[in-house]
């Protein structure tokens, strides 16, 4: 805990520098009586962490669109994802599109039957090393130390260089406000506002209060969610007993998805 | 200069134009509101940290929760009197709007009057409002 | 000297006050944006940037090009461009200026623009832009401001504006080098992801600016009393010739690499601009017309009969800055999201919204420049007694 509360104070401190709120830091940090408890900021004790969280979609446990309909739509209600009308203003963070347009690198004219009609998920990589990250100029997109990938909407700009940075089109902007579009609100996550970038944040809400992704919850085993690091994990066990493929890996940003097939 | 007349007229509508503001409010300062605590909140007796804290810097605990929560993941709050809270605006019984469940009675009182329009709610749900 | 520009005849004024009617209207329809979103645009999920960021990438070659009347005098004292030095940099001003409007318009919350500041990241290419941009605009400020008002007042400029000058110099190579830099250091899409980008755009950048330079020079000589001088114009067509033969065949060398190595991410967005692709073909008449439009601008540029006729110089001056602008503020940044990364085609085409507010922004530009051209013409006048 220790190293959270310094961060904390680091944070308190920093924002008492630019906005001059000098009374912050008196209480936050009023130092000297060492009886007199201090404010600190804590992380949950039940929240899921690892060192570097990954997914394995194992596509051998789903045949057909309709497997994966109740993934994406938990998805989609749980992170208030609007549908829009126009097909230009779209968001997704988890949607299914067939083997050539998912590896497009892979895909050849004899491509088993299986594979080519069957539908693949496709989500954010939260990669290793983000083109998202290195372009956003104000790191309203970010890498936490965990692997994940998250984009802080509070500070986004709108400048859309995330979007054309990823290689696998993964980010959505919203073009317009989305409430009007979503139907049923959950109130305990937000919604986003008109002009800022989004996309899949590994359910790092749910992670905090020790849920796994809704999208795992909702595979029926399809998806598994792990640490990447730790060689008793499912993931790992997944990983060393099956041959995987990840999207592009030629462009060395590392995808932190990988598929069974 | 035979300018004079044409520059004092001019000075005077530069004058009385920038004062505008205070003429035209002038006599009608409005009485400083009192927040409307809901019941629950009366029940606590205390929100965080005391009120006058709060009432002076709840705006950066906000900002320092919102660093927290978006960025470290860290989202439990320990008060000076060693009190854990949830860290959140709007999810949950026990966020802030949990609570002070009235964003009308309670936020909006005092940010008419200081004219400050923040806009967390663009985003974060308010909860319906409630039967009076 | 400001006041300079605002004593003109009545053709001026009817100039100005169009400029401010198209400006005030365009500035409706940017507060539309503002209130509906960045939705009003046919920017898309797939096609993430559209015609903001291409006429802002545009304009960072004209901001640029605007170096080639002041890099000769100073660094080799070519002592005909000290008549026509000043232009150069007050293009290059009002052309900044346009780019800074351009990237406001195409946030989805310009209010946070400041974010940039406020949480710095150098690792990210758009705080250098921003960066180098407003270093250029403030170097050809200052350097401009007081080459001309040294001129009135009958004196040599301070020194240390020479300093300024040659460091804005350096600097114009620069802004386009990190603009290129934007895209061509994304993976994932082919068609910016190449080395030559960076020379290409520079290359049509001192192609297009040079080239509205001469239209402007001829305006300036028929409009007022100011002649920029035969052998000055001469000089800058002979510039504009060599970069625009060194734009296509730089355009030829990724021609060559792409289609021999026969990559198929790379290809597919030159077989969308230039043939279509799956149907989609929105562009290909503009980029035919572009290719058509440099080459004959060639043709005209480098046989020295047609050069000399300044009317025919005029024309291909013309029709080169409007290749040169298809070429980028057109095809370059559609072309590089056609197809998206998933190989899925979906189509841009701007809106009318769109098109009305970047044209509001280009009017500002030139109400900016004529405001400018205004002044350094006036003094050049009266200077010489005319």
């Amino acid at each position: 805990m220790e190293n959270s509360r310094r961060s904390f104070l680091k944070i308190a401190g920093i924002s008492a520098l630019g906005f001059g709120t000098k009374p912050v830091l008196n209480a936050f940090a009023s130092g000297g009586n060492s009886e007199k408890h201090e404010a600190e900021i804590q992380k949950n004790p039940a929240a899921l962490k690892a060192k570097r969280w990954a997914m394995v979609i194992d596509t051998r446990k789903y045949k057909s669109e309709e497997d994966l309909k109740p993934i994406i739509e938990a998805c989609d209600k749980i992170h208030n994802i609007p549908k829009h009308t126009n097909k230009r203003h779209e968001i997704m963070w988890i949607w299914i599109d067939e083997f050539k347009y998912v590896f497009t690198n892979q895909e050849h004219e004899f491509v088993d039957d299986r594979v080519k009609h069957l539908p693949f998920l496709v989500l954010c990589n939260h990669c290793e090393k983000p083109a998202c990250v290195r372009a956003c100029p104000t790191k309203a997109t970010f890498k936490r130390d965990d692997g994940i990938v998250l984009m802080d909407f509070h500070r986004c700009i709108g400048c859309r260089f995330c979007m054309a940075a990823c290689p696998y089109g993964s980010r959505s902007f919203n073009f317009r406000d989305p409430r009007p579009f979503i139907k049923e609100e959950n109130k305990e996550f937000p919604t986003r506002m008109k002009g800022v970038v989004e996309k899949c944040n590994f359910c790092a809400e749910r992670l905090a209060v020790g849920k796994m992704p809704a999208c795992v919850e909702a595979s029926n085993g399809a998806m598994v969610a792990g640490d990447l690091y730790d060689p008793e994990s499912e993931i790992r066990k997944l990983l060393k007993n099956n041959y995987t493929i990840r999207r592009k890996p030629e462009l060395g940003a590392g995808p932190a998805i990988y598929y069974i097939v | 200069m035979n300018d004079k007349n044409k520059i004092i007229t001019g000075l005077i509508i530069f004058v009385i134009f920038i004062t505008f503001p205070f003429w035209y409010n002038m006599g009608k300062a409005a009485p400083v509101p009192e927040p409307k605590l809901t019941e629950k909140a009366k029940l606590e007796k205390e929100c965080i940290e005391p009120k006058e804290f709060m009432k002076a810097e709840h705006m950066q605990i906000l900002d320092v929760w919102r660093e927290s929560v978006v960025r470290n993941a860290s989202r439990t709050y320990v008060s000076k009197t060693g009190k854990k809270f949830n860290m959140s605006l709007a999810s949950g019984d026990d966020s802030c709007i949990g609570c002070h469940s009235s964003k009308a009675d309670f936020c909006d009182k005092c940010h008419n009057y200081a004219s400050v329009r923040p806009y967390c709610w663009t985003c974060h749900i308010e909860p319906p409002k409630e039967k009076k | 000297m400001l006041e300079l520009a605002i004593k003109g005849s009545k053709k001026y004024w009817v100039w100005i006050l169009s400029l401010l009617a198209v400006m005030s209207i365009a500035f409706c329809f940017w507060l539309w944006q503002l209130s509906f979103g960045l939705g009003i645009t046919g920017m898309s999920r797939d096609v993430s940037w559209g015609f903001y960021i291409a006429q802002f990438t545009f304009l960072v070659g004209v901001a640029a090009g605007g170096v080639m009347v002041v890099l000769p005098y100073y660094l080799h004292d070519y002592k005909a461009f000290g008549r026509i030095t000043i232009l150069g940099e007050f293009l290059a001003i009002a052309a900044v200026i346009m780019c800074l409007m351009f990237i406001i318009a195409d946030l989805g919350q310009p209010m946070r623009a400041l974010n940039v500041l406020l949480y710095p990241t150098p690792g990210s290419v758009l705080f250098w832009d921003m960066i180098v941009l407003n270093v250029y605009l403030l170097l050809n400020i200052i350097v401009g401001w007081n080459v001309i008002e040294a001129e009135r007042n009958n004196v040599h400029y301070p020194s240390w504006i020479k300093v300024l000058a040659i460091f804005s110099i350096i600097w114009a190579p620069a802004i386009h080098t990190v603009t290129a830099f934007l895209y061509c250091g994304l993976p994932g899409r082919g068609f910016w992801l190449t080395a030559i980008l960076a020379p290409r755009f520079l290359a049509s950048a001192f192609a297009a600016g040079p080239a509205l330079l001469i239209l402007l020079c001829l305006i300036i000589r028929r409009v007022t009393k100011f002649d920029p001088g035969r052998e000055q114009i001469q000089s800058l067509a002979k510039i504009v010739t060599y970069a625009i033969i060194i734009n296509v065949f730089f355009f030829l060398c990724e021609i060559f690499v792409v289609f021999y190595s026969r990559i198929p991410s790379h290809m597919s967005h030159i077989k969308y601009l230039f043939f279509g692709l799956h149907g989609h073909a929105a562009l290909v008449p503009w980029m035919w017309a572009s290719m058509a439009f440099m080459v004959i601008s060639i043709i005209l540029l480098a046989n020295p009969v047609t050069r000399k006729n300044e009317a025919v110089l005029a024309f291909a001056c013309v029709i080169l800055f409007i290749g040169t602008w298809i070429d980028k503020g057109l095809g370059m940044i559609s072309g590089g999201f056609v197809p998206n990364p998933l190989h899925h085609v979906t189509e841009y085409i701007p809106t009318l919204p769109e098109l009305v507010i970047a044209l509001g922004v280009w009017a500002t530009g030139f109400f900016v420049l004529t405001l400018l051209f205004k002044i350094a013409v006036t003094v050049k006048e009266e200077v010489s007694g005319v």
